[in-house]
């Protein structure tokens, strides 16, 4: 872990190994996503949350599980049906694409003993791409596609209604998630993620909260919008859209768009980590737990959010992007840019 | 030439080329031939993020990024959003009332086409004006460029989409302090009073 300016060359079956676990670990987290959901959202509206399956209710993940896997697959018959079973591969695919140019978890090689692929060095980015940032931004803006084809495609009116919802939430708040960005981009002159982590190694006073911390609570508030968490979760809004575009799925196409809606989750609390908050600590041993704490806090700090606050009205969510974040993120692009020229 | 074609075939680069290639022309002519909005609309946008396929093996990663950003984050999401006003799941009848413009057109794509193939003939004159700067990421490179020797037609292109915006703006918002959904009387100051005051009933 310490030569890790010496990185051993990554071949493909190490990239193929890495697909494997974040596919696999990503999955699983989306389910014990839930049940610590439950829970924290429970315990700070004084509840118990689920305590029946299993000690303190551990074992509703598998219970969750095997409904979501053995419910009826049922497709409307006057909706366009390839259109309406492809959208929520669309919405998983996507975000586990953009999960595959972060750094997720360590790298390490394969011990030795392993029959095959002993040896292999497992990098810790899929896809060490040098405009990272970018590529993650806009696979996440095609993830856009999964609520609205569902929606436009299964000729339900609350399905169509959360779909323009969809459309215009994540549009707009694209352009305040790009623009909160680019400032810390102006800063470090680069859009790789190695090089944010580099730029900040210099202990807790190099991150780049401090000198942006503007940029940060916008990136925030643009994340939790396109993210569809809770200030903002007016595409499936239960009192006015019934469940917007999910509404006529079941089973385990509902059950991907969960998926990737908290691999997206997952996918912002990183960027937030890495980008504003030092990412992990290449020169120490357990730069790795550092990162995963501050992904954890991010996530928690989700939940969190969903039991203090209540929804905002659609035209609020649009008065609030255009007319207060964005001015105020290309302001911040300015006076960073006059700083940086001066 | 069949033996080039599967020699090419077998580099990782061709494999790559020619699958991108057979997609992006299928779900194109899918897009053209479908009666149906949702298959014509989920193919375009299947068929650009496939575009940035090419700029990637070209070594073009920042150009590819912005292909997918622009055309399948905005471009294409913006036609699925006027398409809500149609019903998506049923086709369309198509109306053809005057054949001299399909001809023309067709004609003319036709011509495109011939010019595109006859091109590579010229291929072994074509030089790079402005070539890669070794050791500077893309996006540098981009910039570069952009902000030299095309920095009229960017501006140009910047004035362009600013008047859009504005017209946008003015088009849409004549009376964007009026909620539709509340009484259009109400002054927009006394509106949030006001449901304050229903919300303590």
């Amino acid at each position: 872990m310490e030569a890790t300016h010496l990185l051993p060359e990554v071949t493909w079956v190490g990239v193929l190994i890495k697909t494997v676990i974040i596919l696999a670990i990503i999955s699983a987290l989306a389910g014990f996503g839930t049940f610590i959901e439950r829970k924290v959202l429970a315990f700070m509206q004084r509840r118990l949350g689920p305590m029946h399956v299993g000690p303190y209710g551990l074992l509703q993940i598998a219970a969750d599980g095997i409904k979501l896997f053995t419910k009826e697959d049922i497709i409307p018959q006057n909706a366009n049906k390839l259109i309406f079973m492809v959208a929520p591969l669309i919405t998983a695919a996507t975000a586990f694409i953009a999960l595959g140019a972060v750094p997720v978890f360590p790298d390490f090689t394969v011990p030795d003993f392993i029959p095959f692929i002993g040896g292999t060095f497992v990098p810790s980015i899929a896809s060490d791409l040098n405009i990272g940032i970018l590529f993650v931004l806009g696979m996440m803006a095609s993830g856009l596609y999964g609520p609205l084809l569902a929606g436009m495609s299964q000729a339900n009116k609350w399905g169509i209604i959360g779909a323009a919802r969809t459309a215009i939430q994540f549009l707009s708040y694209e352009v305040i998630t790009a623009l909160a960005i680019l400032a810390p981009v102006m800063l470090v002159g680069s859009l790789s993620f190695v090089d944010f982590n580099m730029y900040q190694s210099g202990g807790v006073s190099s991150w780049l909260i401090w000198q942006q911390p503007v940029a940060f609570i916008l990136f925030l508030i643009a994340g939790f919008a396109e993210t569809n968490r809770t200030p903002f979760d007016l595409l499936e809004h239960e009192a006015e859209v019934v469940s917007g575009y999910a509404t006529e799925y079941s089973g385990m196409r509902w059950g991907m768009f969960f998926i990737g809606e908290y691999a997206n989750m997952i996918t912002i609390s990183v960027i937030a980590a890495i980008v504003f908050l030092g990412g992990y600590d290449a020169s120490s041993s357990i730069g790795w737990l550092t990162i995963m704490l501050k992904i954890a806090f991010f996530f928690f700090l989700m939940l969190w959010v969903r039991a203090a606050w209540p929804h905002v009205r659609p035209d609020q969510l649009m008065w609030f992007c255009w007319k207060v974040l964005m001015p105020i993120a290309v302001l911040n692009v300015l006076i960073t840019a006059i700083i940086v020229l001066l | 030439m069949f033996e080039n074609f599967i020699t090419s075939l077998m580099t990782v680069e061709g494999f790559a080329f020619y699958l991108f290639s057979f997609l992006t022309i299928g779900l194109f002519s899918v897009t053209v031939m479908s009666k149906n909005i949702l298959y014509s609309m989920t193919s375009l946008a299947a068929a650009m993020v496939l575009v940035s396929g090419f700029f990637f093996l070209l070594g073009a990663d920042f150009l590819g990024v912005i292909q997918i950003i622009v055309y399948v984050g905005a471009v294409i999401a913006l036609y699925a959003f006027a398409m809500m006003f149609f019903d998506a799941t049923r086709d369309i009848k198509e109306k053809n009332t005057n054949s001299f413009v399909v001809f023309l057109l067709g004609g003319m794509s036709a011509l495109v086409l011939v010019l595109m193939f006859a091109a590579p003939i010229h291929s072994n004159d074509i030089q790079a004006l402005y070539p890669m700067t070794e050791g500077v990421g893309n996006a540098q490179d981009v910039g570069m460029v952009l902000f030299t020797k095309y920095l009229v037609p960017f501006e140009v292109a910047a004035v362009m989409l600013l008047v859009a915006m504005i017209a946008g703006i003015i088009l849409a918002g004549k009376k964007m302090n009026h909620s539709i959904t509340e009484n259009m009387e109400i002054d927009n100051d006394a509106k949030d009073e006001i449901m304050i005051q229903k919300d303590k009933e």
